[in-house]
């Protein structure tokens, strides 16, 4: 996974609710066995008409939204399904990071994994950088994950939370499989009595 | 800390491996559920940080998403399909992980399997690469969805970074009328408190409506706890979970079985034992639900009619409800029982149990299935599906017009060829209805089965309670 510092891009406004994973990547592109060239299918069916043509009006599809790497969008972004294709898609894209006012939480989770930041911020904050994005397209944002916050000029900057373990994998771009298998004896003496754990025989 | 305890609380605790202030807790996990989607990125992970699967043991596999519900014995004709089947197949044998393959008897939908198999027990910690895993917290068990890069992690540790969840309970009070279904029960409580009320919580379902439900209604309650957003819901085990796993092949046998009910006894909570949240919920009002939307939240009951936009305040719901109309095609104003549908699809880890079919087999006996409507059956596993036909309930069905199919996951995300047209309209018991979930432009309500079924013999929705 990439470590993720300080992010400068384009922001690309989707404000509705409730985006879910079908939506991100509808289920026929989920039988890859890689985890990688997802980004074409991002949005299939908003981006594309059912003869794969593209919505031009869709956001993503006109320039200079089609370069944009940080996505505002609605409440409840990434509800539904836990596929991690959905951040794999995002990520293939080129999104680095989500802003919202809240997610769903697999896909939240999913996010740290994979290197997107995701980033919740108040209702009102959230509509007004989607009015900027779409009344300035092009609009550059600067997100700084060591100081928490989302800059979009000299006079406003936004703070926002954000767990410290899940901040310093991504500074550090960890693998957190190796940093559990640090505390392998710990796993073995809990195995050594797991009360519920039973063996299929 | 209180000495009172929930029940989420202590099964959190048995399973606590380390803590540390300021990091997520590392917990085991006893059982680690795998099918052919979400997994062969895992695997590959393992092979290239060359690590192997920790327990084996507490693992097992099957295929349900991809797999064909035609004839088993006929090669599977999408050739990616295939190869996610084929993947898992290997990636089992060579991590000597338990397999149920497409042909094998106990071949199912992951969250019916688990049950049917005695591996889902009271206590336990269980994950799986999909959002429903949440349905076996029906027993008692903690048990939730992960992400692929999860799957790899537990593969490879049988462990999960994990923060201590919140906790809710709901109350359900009353008892559900005849008729009214655990579906029913839980498009309820979504359609009043919204599809985000469960985010960061563990659900306790509680109340003398939870307790008298059956163990497969537990768990359709279960299952759609997603839908609320909860990382899991969970029931307290009792005399009807103890009736239900009583001689499941990997539960324990004899005297084993009797000391583990007495350890599973304990699994409650305990006596004013605080919760971070409490929601109730009066089952004795409850009418039959049909969701009108593209979000398991946007239902009614079936004496209402298709909501007005115009009539909601906050523009970002009326927005939501705008769009929904528009992609779902309908009216405001239009009474449910007047939307007719194309298709049926009774199934899906959420309704595709033996009470299931024999509840949508009533509705159907001797009738035929309206002649502008496509519908059919797929059941959870071989297991419900060798049941169904025991029963003579298969015969049912194809008399009155419906197909009889293999088990899998099927329409209920279309993965396979059981797809929806572009506008076309289906009452579904499955438990998404987003766009697209059943086919692109397709539309999906979601039902009980009982009121599937009904819905395929009227053509239309009907109130199941006056339908004859
Ligand atoms: S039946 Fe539907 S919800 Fe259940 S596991 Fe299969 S695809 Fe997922």
């Amino acid at each position: 996974m990439d470590a993720f510092h300080k992010h400068v891009g384009i922001a690309a406004p989707l404000d509705r609710a409730n985006i879910d994973t079908d939506a991100i990547i509808p289920k026929q592109f989920l039988k890859r066995i890689e985890r990688t060239g997802f980004g074409q299918f991002l949005f299939f069916e908003w981006r594309f008409t059912p003869d794969q043509q593209p919505h031009t009006e869709f956001v993503l599809n006109t320039a200079p939204y089609d370069k944009a790497t940080i996505l505002v969008a609605g409440p409840n972004f990434g509800c539904g399904s836990s596929r991690e294709h959905a951040p794999w898609a995002l990520l293939d894209f080129g999104f680095k990071a989500i802003i919202a006012p809240s997610f769903a939480d697999i896909f939240y989770n999913n996010c740290f994994k994979n290197g997107i930041l995701p980033i919740v911020l108040a209702d009102d904050i959230v509509a007004s950088l989607t009015e900027l994005a779409k009344t300035k397209p092009g609009t550059e944002l600067t997100i700084d994950l060591e100081q928490q916050q989302v800059i979009v000029d000299d006079k406003t900057v936004y703070t926002f939370e954000v767990d410290a373990y899940r901040k310093m994998l991504l500074l550090e771009g960890l693998d957190d499989i190796g940093l559990s298998l640090q505390h392998e004896a710990l796993i073995t003496k809990y195995e050594q009595d797991a009360p519920f754990a039973r063996p299929i025989a | 800390m209180s000495s009172k305890k929930t029940l989420i609380d202590k099964i959190w605790e048995a399973h606590v491996v380390r803590e540390k202030d300021g990091e997520p807790s590392l917990i085991y996990i006893d059982l680690h559920l795998i099918h052919e989607v979400t997994s062969p990125q895992a695997f590959e992970g393992l092979r290239i940080s060359q690590r192997k699967v920790r327990r084996p043991d507490l693992t097992f596999a099957t295929v349900d998403h991809n797999v064909p519900t035609t004839d088993r014995s006929l090669p599977i004709a999408d050739p990616i399909s295939k190869q996610q089947i084929d993947t898992l197949r290997e990636n089992c044998h060579m991590f000597g992980v338990p397999f149920a393959d497409i042909t094998s008897a106990d071949q199912g939908i992951v969250h019916v399997i688990g049950p049917e198999l005695g591996l889902t027990l009271p206590g336990k910690t269980i994950v799986c690469g999909d959002s429903h895993t949440s349905t076996h917290g029906a027993f008692g068990a903690l048990a939730f969805g992960i992400g692929t890069s999860e799957v790899e992690h537990v593969l490879a540790t049988q462990c999960l970074q994990q923060s201590r969840p919140k906790t809710m309970q709901i109350i359900v009070k009353g008892k559900l009328a005849k008729g009214i279904r655990a579906k029913d029960l839980i498009l309820g409580i979504i359609a009043k408190y919204g599809t985000a009320f469960g985010t960061g919580y563990v659900i306790e379902y509680r109340g003398e409506a939870i307790q008298a439900l059956s163990m497969e209604e537990r768990m359709t309650v279960c299952n759609m706890s997603i839908e609320a957003g909860a990382r899991a819901g969970l029931i307290a085990p009792d005399e009807t979970t103890f009736a239900y796993l009583r001689n499941r092949r990997y539960a324990p046998a004899g005297e084993e079985f009797e000391s583990a009910v007495v350890a599973w006894k304990e699994l409650c909570t305990d006596e004013g034992a605080s919760f971070d949240k409490t929601l109730e919920f009066d089952a004795d009002s409850l009418i039959p639900q049909v969701t009108w939307g593209t979000s398991p939240g946007m239902g009614a009951s079936i004496t209402d009619t298709v909501p007005n936009p115009a009539d909601i305040s906050d523009p970002v719901e009326r927005r939501s409800v705008e769009l929904a109309l528009q992609y779902m095609g309908l009216t405001p104003g239009t009474p449910m029982t007047e939307i007719k549908i194309d298709r049926v699809f009774i199934g899906s880890c959420t309704n595709g149990r033996i009470e299931d079919l024999r509840s949508a087999a009533d509705v159907v006996k001797g009738k035929k299935v309206s002649s502008h409507v496509h519908a059919m059956v797929v059941p959870g596993s071989y297991e419900v599906k060798n049941q169904a036909e025991r029963e003579g309930l298969h015969t049912i069905f194809v008399d009155a017009g419906f197909e009889w199919r293999e088990p899998g996951c099927s329409m209920c995300l279309a993965m396979n060829p059981d797809v929806l047209a572009p506008g076309e309209r289906c009452a579904s018991t499955s438990n998404r209805n987003f766009e697209g979930r059943q086919g692109r432009d397709g539309r999906t309500h979601l039902v009980s089965p009982a009121m599937a079924a009904a819905a395929a013999v009227a053509g239309h929705f009907v109130d199941i309670r006056t339908f004859a």
